[in-house]
């Protein structure tokens, strides 16, 4: 059924088309499904995605940019030549598949324990970081006036946020309590320079190669901001999947990073990177008792959701680690 | 009283069973449903273990650095409503080794094999 839903809407925008094949379903949430699909063509077969939320699911959360300027955020990515899907299609209406968008389907991996260890990412690792930097400075880059309209949102704003979300639970935290502490006292004001921010820049995210970084996807949590919050999201420790000597996802170095943006025409600041890495660590944390709460509340009565709730200490630590290290 | 055997053993009985018969004959989406069903377990057998033990010091030091008695959860709202009014910081006397222990106690029942956690108990 889905297979004919997509036939008649690749029909309508990709000439010579004649079917589409493999429709599979990969993720899907109550209110976003993603599903991957084969167009057949003469010239060849085309790997697809669908990102959509179904009909019925028009409204998304507050802290989303929305579907339509996620697409569009990635198709400027791609025309800039950064690592990105291109966009096939933008859903309309008369497609009768919800709101959405197809994009061209890229192959990696995003699975961060097989880029930390299979030996085909071998090559991948060493250079990794530097690339980020790179296509994070591209990103940063992007012109203002181009983009979809979207939140803006400081370091002040978003501390206010956690500590409501935190507070909503009422559950004390005394780490939490001195990392919201440390972040007023530390707050850097806005930026010289607003600029488009990922928002999301991190493992699970990132398609990775053989040969390295090939595209960046889930632009959801996209908003104007402080560029440096997504140099920082991206070394926050629960990325590292083990590797915690390897700040940047588990396999690079600040300095390459640093280096990759710099080369790529970007400024770093070194101690706003470090405060939106306290700041990404209690979002995690935060992150991962607003799950328990869904557990708890929600329909998703899952193990996994629950279990997700017990990693909050592991971003307790972190904090420690970050704001009072002890003596070695 | 309740009789033996104790809800450690029952625990650690059916996560041992899970983890040794069924394990070999589930596959795929399942299979990791099966691996989070067993942390989940191993995950309430340390925590029976090591609960009383850990509550009971985490009591003792909030007690002594607050000045104050209370339930455990009553001593963890007033730290943390200290902390966010300033009252107390990492300058105050026994504060920041009373959040490492506690932490640290909260690791070695959630996720003992977490590296941050692994890498502070070899520093210790």
């Amino acid at each position: 059924m889905m297979e004919a839903e997509l036939e008649r809407c690749v029909a309508s925008f990709y000439p010579g088309a004649t079917g589409v094949t493999g429709a599979a379903k990969l993720s899907g949430g109550a209110s976003q499904e993603t599903w991957s699909f084969d167009i057949v063509h003469p010239a060849g077969t085309i790997g697809a995605i669908l990102r959509r939320a179904p009909k019925g699911y028009g409204a998304s959360p507050t802290r989303a940019a929305g579907l339509d300027a996620e697409a569009r955020l990635m198709q400027l990515t791609h025309d800039a030549g950064l690592p990105s899907p291109r966009v096939l299609h933008v859903l309309g209406p008369a497609d009768e598949l919800g709101t959405g968008f197809i994009m061209q389907r890229v192959e990696g991996e995003t699975i961060a324990r097989k880029i930390l260890r299979d030996a085909q990412f071998a090559k991948a690792r060493p250079v990794l970081a530097r690339q980020l930097g790179q296509v994070a400075a591209g990103i940063h880059a992007l012109p203002l006036a181009q983009l979809p309209k979207l939140r803006r949102s400081t370091a002040t704003d978003e501390i206010s946020e956690l500590e409501r979300e935190y507070r909503s639970f009422d559950w004390p935290r005394p780490v939490f309590e001195l990392a919201l502490r440390w972040l007023r006292g530390h707050d850097p004001g806005p930026p010289d320079r607003i600029t488009l921010v990922h928002g999301d820049f991190r493992h699970g995210n990132l398609i990775i190669g053989p040969d390295g970084l090939r595209a960046v996807l889930d632009w959801e949590l996209a908003h104007l901001g402080d560029a440096m919050e997504d140099l920082g999201w991206v070394c926050v420790n629960s990325w590292r999947f083990g590797e915690i000597d390897k700040p940047v996802g588990g396999f690079g170095s600040r300095e390459e990073l640093f280096a990759g943006y710099e080369a790529a025409g970007g400024r770093v600041d070194p101690e706003r990177v470090k405060f939106f890495e306290v700041m990404g660590t209690l979002r995690w944390g935060v992150m991962c008792c607003g799950m328990m709460q869904r557990f708890r509340v929600g329909p998703d009565h899952s193990m996994e959701r629950a279990m997700i709730g017990r990693r909050a200490s592991e971003t307790e630590i972190d904090l420690l680690r970050l704001l009072a290290p002890r003596e070695k | 009283m309740q009789d033996e055997p104790t809800p450690i053993e029952l625990t650690r009985a059916v996560a041992d069973f899970l983890r040794n018969e069924i394990t070999p004959m589930i596959s795929g989406h399942n299979a990791f449903k099966l691996r989070v069903a067993i942390n989940t377990l191993d995950l309430v057998t340390r925590q029976l273990t090591l609960e009383q033990g850990g509550d009971a010091a985490e009591a003792a030091r909030l007690a002594q650095l607050l000045g104050a008695e209370g339930s455990l959860i009553e001593l963890n709202r007033m730290l943390a409503d200290k902390i966010a009014k300033g009252e107390v910081d990492l300058q105050t006397r026994g504060l920041a080794e009373h959040l490492w222990q506690t932490t640290m106690d909260k690791l070695a029942v959630d996720q003992p094999n977490y590296a941050s956690y692994r890498r502070e108990l070899g520093a210790k």
